[in-house]
């Protein structure tokens, strides 16, 4: 990246260029053991405790496929509305690296186990078809991590340290063919792309689908042609999008560097890049070039996969209802508006508000929560908002409170403010920071006797019998009591007292 | 008997001597010892003895004997194992600088058969540095020399398994043989040697050379200790994907059936014409001829694409070998080699250093070729076009074997050559398999019977029985019945009783 380079304004840059994209995305299968090995796959273990010879690379040592992990690719492949190949081999992608044991990755080239599928995903209304290229089987690479200098990162580092519990967990790259949407919706498109496949996949169990813990990875492939032009720029390929709006944010940012350079009369390098979640922004990561050689072959240590037909169609039976069919009965279930339903959809809540639904809280309420509270809080710091620290079993206890008149709404705010600090349950929250309404009579008749004493007019209008100047003397009150006061109950204290 | 017996016997005679009560385990496995230690200076066979775990295993089973066990026939058998084989506790270097000192830490699941079957490990043998070479000389720790002559080679890569079993160091070997590494050192030496069907000897715990060739077996005196020990190590193994799950065709029984009568034998055309040693020729023929007398049936067989068998070989082989190989990184095992002239070496480049320093000539001739045929650009003209050949070559043989039952061929177009003859030469050297890799391309079994002494230069020559995949049977009773020919003809004994004595270090 030069120091020079100039971007041009998203907008502006609409007005000359159409971008063309291509997603991949890396989903981590949860399977019990690794893609070749025995070895576990939980999250989190204490380095290299996760490892066997096959895995570290052991000299002799050799893979065996994991079924469980071809059985979640073809659902995967058939929940992208994919092909299934009747025979289909691994392949050995050769390069050196560290983290990676065998100096090959094992993986699949150019005979995927699944092949010409689509998805269908709304945008505002309009419904966009993305499609599925192929999806294919491989394996997870150990990780590094670099030891001194100052930027965590390989150049400056004192020495490196190899963790191998990742290396041999499997994985299933979902490439999409090149995807063209007009300019000014190709963000959100790729976005919900993303957002898309994370649900479908959820869906199916095969995967936690964390963008946070990296079980699902995103890479954006951009590139622009000049507007009225057949020819394709040369594109950039953007790793490291940690979430669904950096998603988003990457698109945009690609789109302003590449006319920021297309416009100098510069070239853009095929390179990868890294995106940067603070700045939004993307820096050179490695240039593509011809030495770029893998040298793929088919990996000769195994058998090849064949799936019976038979095998394929049982496990279509086992795929959840599909999305679009789903949406229609959770919006007729929960008796949402198209455009609380497209909100919904928007904000990434489907999953989060059916959980709280099924948790015994009322659509409506889980609504509100989600799609007001949450997701305004998700835009202001700038995460998912499954990522914000929130479960739908908190929201569904906090909803319970307010409906045994323990907290109001406005108290729950600050429940929740508790709850993302780490301060504990809901309830552990509204007894440490003492948010409990008060609905003892005593204090309250204190506190509506200091009101009626303080605002005689409101007073004398409701000995009159107009009920409606009571709010007034509530909200003092209210005020009073710092917004702790079971409201229902002030209002039924004044009615007794002045009547 | 005697030390100087217990180590003349063949397994199977040792087996029935230890079941009798005649002799301990602990004798038997004590007598080669002394063996190697009387020998091994001057033939460099064994890379690593193991003195003490072997007799411990020796004393175990002798124990286990006397308590009334029932056990495996081979129990108390020695064996040496070839050093690419991973073996719990002792070094597994692949003749290569860059595992220098490498104990892994797992078996292989050869040695695990072999540990439950309580066969005493004498050690582990020397071999071409990864299994690369037909001489033994490109092993980082010096060659073996061949026990019918020191000066010679004793045929590679496994020379040292049978330069082992030839010198009376050890009754049973395990070979592997991916061109011909157990059959041509056998011919070399007057050894029996057995490429198994591909996939039916589990490769799990053998340093890969080329994944779709490797292939282990037994090295031997005689045909049925090869069965023998073929059994033991034969069979499905789920840590081997490309392991066949089916049971093994029975090979002691086939060895002891020893009946070529209306066998339907083909002598393949194109194996034994020009660039094949005369005296291997003569013993071939008389050896053909003894068949024909004991009443098989000998056609003439030709298979025409054997003419691009080694040029397919050697870009697949080698292909394979230049990714197996990559993870010798120095990262995580190895020896590790930081380049000299930089105090702040990257990881690639202290990988590249101990590469340098750790792997010999011929293995770096090798990975720059396969990577080369590898490469984007030329992978179709290359590595495809070596595996349609391959696919050709298993028509042919498809073909022959609809007429014939077994084929046979020389072993290998020479007898042992001088040390050093063809180190700088290395396609000739590579010719010295043309008549076994063929067998590996397509995955069928082969055996080398010690058939004479050519009469140029009174060297073993060898010929090779191939069968068709899964008929590993076969082999053993057409072997079996032409090795009892031989023997009749040669007073009862094996070709070995002609071997030079050997001197005796004190
Ligand atoms: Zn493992």
């Amino acid at each position: 990246m030069t120091a020079t380079e100039t971007l041009v304004p998203f907008d502006e840059a609409l007005t000359r260029y159409d971008p063309v994209m291509g997603l991949e995305i890396h989903i981590e299968l949860n399977t019990a053991t690794k893609m070749f090995c025995g070895c576990p796959t939980g999250f989190g273990a204490e380095p290299n405790t996760q490892t066997c010879p096959v895995c570290l690379a052991l000299p002799g040592a050799l893979p065996v496929v994991n079924a469980k992990a071809v059985e979640s690719a073809i659902r995967m492949g058939l929940a992208l509305n994919c092909e299934i190949a009747e025979w289909c081999r691994f392949a050995r992608k050769n390069y050196f690296y560290p983290d990676m044991p065998k100096n090959f990755q094992t993986s699949q080239y150019d005979e995927p186990i699944a092949y010409d599928g689509y998805v269908d995903v709304d945008v505002d209304g309009e419904t966009y078809r993305i499609e599925i290229e192929r999806a294919h089987m491989e394996e997870d690479t150990g990780k590094s991590l670099h030891v001194g200098g100052s930027t965590g990162r390989i150049q400056g580092a004192d020495f490196s340290l190899v963790d191998y519990n990742r290396a041999g967990i499997p994985l299933i790259e979902i490439v999409t063919r090149t995807i063209e949407v007009p300019g000014d919706k190709a963000p959100a498109v790729a976005r919900a792309y993303v957002s898309h496949v994370r649900d479908l996949i959820g869906g199916l169990g095969v995967s936690d689908v964390r963008m946070d813990q990296g079980s699902l990875r995103a890479d954006v492939n951009l590139s622009l042609k000049p507007k009225g032009s057949s020819a394709l720029g040369t594109r950039s390929e953007t790793k490291n999008v940690n979430s669904f709006r950096s998603v988003e944010r990457a698109v945009r940012f690609e789109v302003s560097r590449h006319a920021g350079i297309l416009d100098a009369g510069g070239k853009v390098i095929q390179e990868t890049r890294h995106f940067h979640e603070d700045t939004g922004t993307t820096s050179s990561g490695r240039e593509k070039s011809d030495a770029d050689d893998y040298r793929y072959f088919p990996e000769p240590d195994l058998a090849p996969v064949s799936p019976s037909r038979e095998w394929v169609e049982e496990l279509r039976k086992t795929l959840p209802e599909p999305p679009a069919v789903r949406r229609a009965r959770l919006q007729a279930d929960w008796g949402f508006s198209d455009l609380d339903m497209r909100d919904t959809i928007g904000a990434g809540a489907l999953d989060l508000i059916t959980a709280t639904v099924e948790l015994g809280t009322t659509p409506q309420a889980a609504k509100k929560w989600w799609l007001g509270e949450m997701a305004r809080r998700a835009n202001e710091t700038g995460v998912d908002i499954d990522a914000l620290g929130i479960t739908p079993q908190q929201v569904a206890e906090i909803q319970k409170l307010i409906d045994d008149g323990r907290i109001n709404d406005k108290l729950a705010r600050e429940v929740f403010d508790g709850v993302i600090a780490g301060e504990g349950t809901p309830e552990e929250v509204v007894v440490a920071r003492k948010l409990e309404v008060v609905s003892d009579d005593g204090a309250l008749g204190a506190a509506v006797d200091r009101a009626i004493e303080a605002d005689p007019d409101a007073a004398q209008k409701i000995r009159d019998g107009k009920q409606a100047a009571a709010g007034a003397l509530i909200g003092a009150v209210m005020k009073e009591m710092r917004g702790q006061a079971d409201a229902g109950r002030v209002r039924e204290l004044i009615i007794e007292k002045l009547s | 008997m005697t030390a100087r017996d217990l180590t003349k016997a063949t397994a199977d005679e040792l087996s029935r001597t230890l079941a009798a009560g005649e002799a301990s385990s602990v004798e038997v496995t004590q007598a080669h010892i002394d063996r190697i230690a009387a020998v091994d200076g001057a033939i460099h066979a064994f890379l690593h003895v193991d003195a003490e775990g072997a007799l411990a295993t020796a004393a175990d089973i002798d124990k286990r004997r006397a308590a009334g066990e029932k056990l495996h026939g081979l129990a108390g058998v020695p064996i040496a194992v070839k050093d690419i084989v991973a073996t719990i506790g002792l070094p597994t270097t692949c003749g290569s600088a860059i595992l220098k000192g490498w104990i892994p830490p797992y078996d292989a699941t050869i040695t695990q058969r072999i540990k439950a079957a309580g066969l005493p490990i004498l050690g582990k043998t020397n071999m071409d540095e990864f299994a690369m070479g037909s001489s033994t000389e490109h092993s980082a720790y010096g060659p073996t020399h061949n026990p019918w002559d020191t000066t010679r080679i004793p045929g590679g890569s496994g020379g040292g398994s049978a330069a082992a079993v030839a010198a009376f160091e050890a009754p049973l070997a395990i070979g592997t043989d991916t061109g011909g590494s157990i059959r041509q050192p056998g011919a070399l030496t007057g050894t029996v040697g057995v490429k198994p069907t591909y996939g039916g000897v589990s490769r799990y715990g053998l340093v890969a050379l080329a994944s779709s060739l490797d292939q282990a077996g037994p090295v031997t005196r005689s045909v049925l200790d090869a069965a023998l020990l073929h059994e033991l190590i034969a069979g499905h193994d789920p840590m081997d994907s490309t392991s066949i799950n089916e049971p093994t065709p029975d090979v002691v029984a086939a060895a002891r059936r020893a009946e070529v009568k209306g066998l339907r034998v083909g002598v393949i055309t194109e194996l034994g014409g020009e660039g094949f040693q005369a005296g291997v020729r003569a013993r071939f023929d008389e050896a053909v001829g003894l068949l024909t007398s004991a009443g098989a049936e000998v056609v003439e067989v030709s298979l025409p694409s054997l003419e691009y068998a080694l040029a397919a070989y050697y870009l697949v082989m080698p292909s394979e070998a230049s990714s197996n190989l990559a993870r010798f990184d120095a990262m995580r095992y190895g020896i590790r080699v930081p380049p000299a002239d930089n105090d702040d070496p990257s990881a690639e480049q202290v990988m590249a250093s101990s590469r340098d320093a750790g792997f010999g000539d011929e293995v770096k001739r090798r990975i720059i070729l396969g990577t080369y045929a590898l490469s984007s650009g030329y992978y179709d003209a290359y590595y495809g076009s070596a595996q349609k050949v391959r696919t050709l070559l298993s028509r042919d043989f498809a073909a022959a074997f609809a007429t014939v039952d077994v084929l046979v061929s020389p072993t290998s177009p020479t007898t042992a050559f001088p040390l050093g003859d063809k180190l700088d030469d290395p396609l000739s050297m590579y010719l010295q398999d043309v008549a076994t890799i063929p067998a590996n391309l397509v995955g069928i079994p082969g055996l080398s019977l010690p058939i004479g002494l050519a009469d140029e230069d009174n060297l073993p020559v060898g010929l090779q029985f191939l069968a068709p995949a899964k008929a590993d049977d076969r082999l053993y009773n057409a072997a079996a019945a032409l090795e009892a020919l031989l023997e009749s003809k040669w007073g009862g004994l094996p070709l070995l009783a002609q071997a030079p004595e050997l001197e005796v270090a004190r």
